[in-house]
């Protein structure tokens, strides 16, 4: 069933059920290398398969980057 | 050389940034010519346009290199909380370098918003290294909220300017309990030496050496700067004096004629 998420900021639909890791791996992105926050809350890496995506969510997916 | 923050120990006393170099090869030469032991970074949103973008982290050895995440770009205590946890579980530490600004001209810290943040994300158990002023209470009060070290800047981010206010700078170390980084506003080596020779622990860079024309041989000059002015303000300079005062003995002078 597709449901409606904001994803870094914009809209995106993806089919559900669907958990962080399930997100991560669509969106081509090495787990390891990113940090994920679900509607304001800091997802731990050991439960992005556990955390289910749903209606909704507020999604940021975040990394390292150059910086002073 | 070394020193500690938080029971940490550095070997060196020069932080620098990962930011606004030409490329990651060059940052990677950089960071080893440096010396440097700590590097920060920033968290940003993935960019899920661009795939297959080689990570930052690809080319910063952590074996080596201790990374220090940032919460630059923040301009509430909010945003710099959430922005500090998620750099906690990328990086899988506990440590951040908390920025949280007030104006984007001048980039000086919200101090305000600052000690809230402070206190909340000490209560979380982070380490927390704050960016701050040149002012020796805004630095107190960051101490007792609980600042591993305090970071007082030298002048504005990216400015170059030196240190500006070193009277202030040696005001802060002399009542700190923690230790002093000198973060940000250095343009050049003899800005970090004079940084160095006002007694504080370490100086943090990003733009000086990353924008320097040569940023490899950049680093390599602050490297000897900031080891320069350590090992010159443990040496103890001499009192300044209006008048001169001879280097050579006044005794033993051939000449009839000299002094009397």
């Amino acid at each position: 069933m597709p449901i409606r998420i904001q994803l870094n900021g914009d809209p995106r639909d993806v089919s559900s059920p669907l958990d962080i890791q399930a997100l991560l791996t669509e969106l081509g992105l090495d787990s390891r290398m990113v940090a994920v926050e679900r509607n304001r809350v800091v997802v731990k890496r050991t439960v992005y398969a556990n955390t289910p995506v749903t209606d909704g969510d507020e999604i940021e997916i975040v990394a390292f980057v150059g910086g002073g | 050389m070394s020193f500690v923050i938080a029971g940490r120990t550095f070997r060196s006393r020069l932080v620098v940034g990962t930011g606004k170099y030409p490329t990651h090869p060059i940052m990677q030469a950089a960071h080893e010519a440096s010396g440097t032991d700590m590097v920060t970074v920033a968290v940003r949103r993935v960019d899920l346009a661009a795939k297959g973008e080689a990570s930052l982290l690809h080319w910063i050895d952590r074996s080596k290199i201790f990374l220090l995440p940032n919460t630059a770009g923040c301009y509430t205590a909010d945003d710099a909380v959430r922005t500090a946890r998620l750099g906690q579980e990328a990086g899988l530490s506990n440590w951040v370098k908390l920025e949280v600004l007030g104006d984007e001209k001048t980039l000086f810290p919200d101090n305000e918003a600052l000690l809230v943040a402070t206190r909340i994300l000490v209560k979380e158990g982070f380490i927390v290294l704050p960016y701050t002023n040149d002012d020796p209470i805004v630095c107190r009060k960051l101490e007792d909220a609980g600042a591993a070290a305090v970071m007082p800047l030298g002048a504005p981010i990216g400015s170059g300017l030196g240190i500006q206010n070193p009277n202030n700078i040696s005001i802060i170390k002399e009542q700190a309990g923690v230790p002093v980084i000198v973060d940000a506003g250095v343009g050049t080596a003899s800005d970090a030496a004079i940084a160095m020779e006002l007694g504080v622990d370490g100086v943090l860079m990003n733009t000086a050496i990353a924008c320097a024309t040569d940023p490899v041989k950049m680093a390599a000059a602050m490297r000897h700067a900031v080891e320069g002015g350590r090992l010159a303000f443990e040496a103890g300079r001499i009192a300044k004096k209006r008048y001169a005062s001879a280097s050579s003995p006044v005794d033993g002078l051939i000449t009839a004629s000299g002094r009397g």
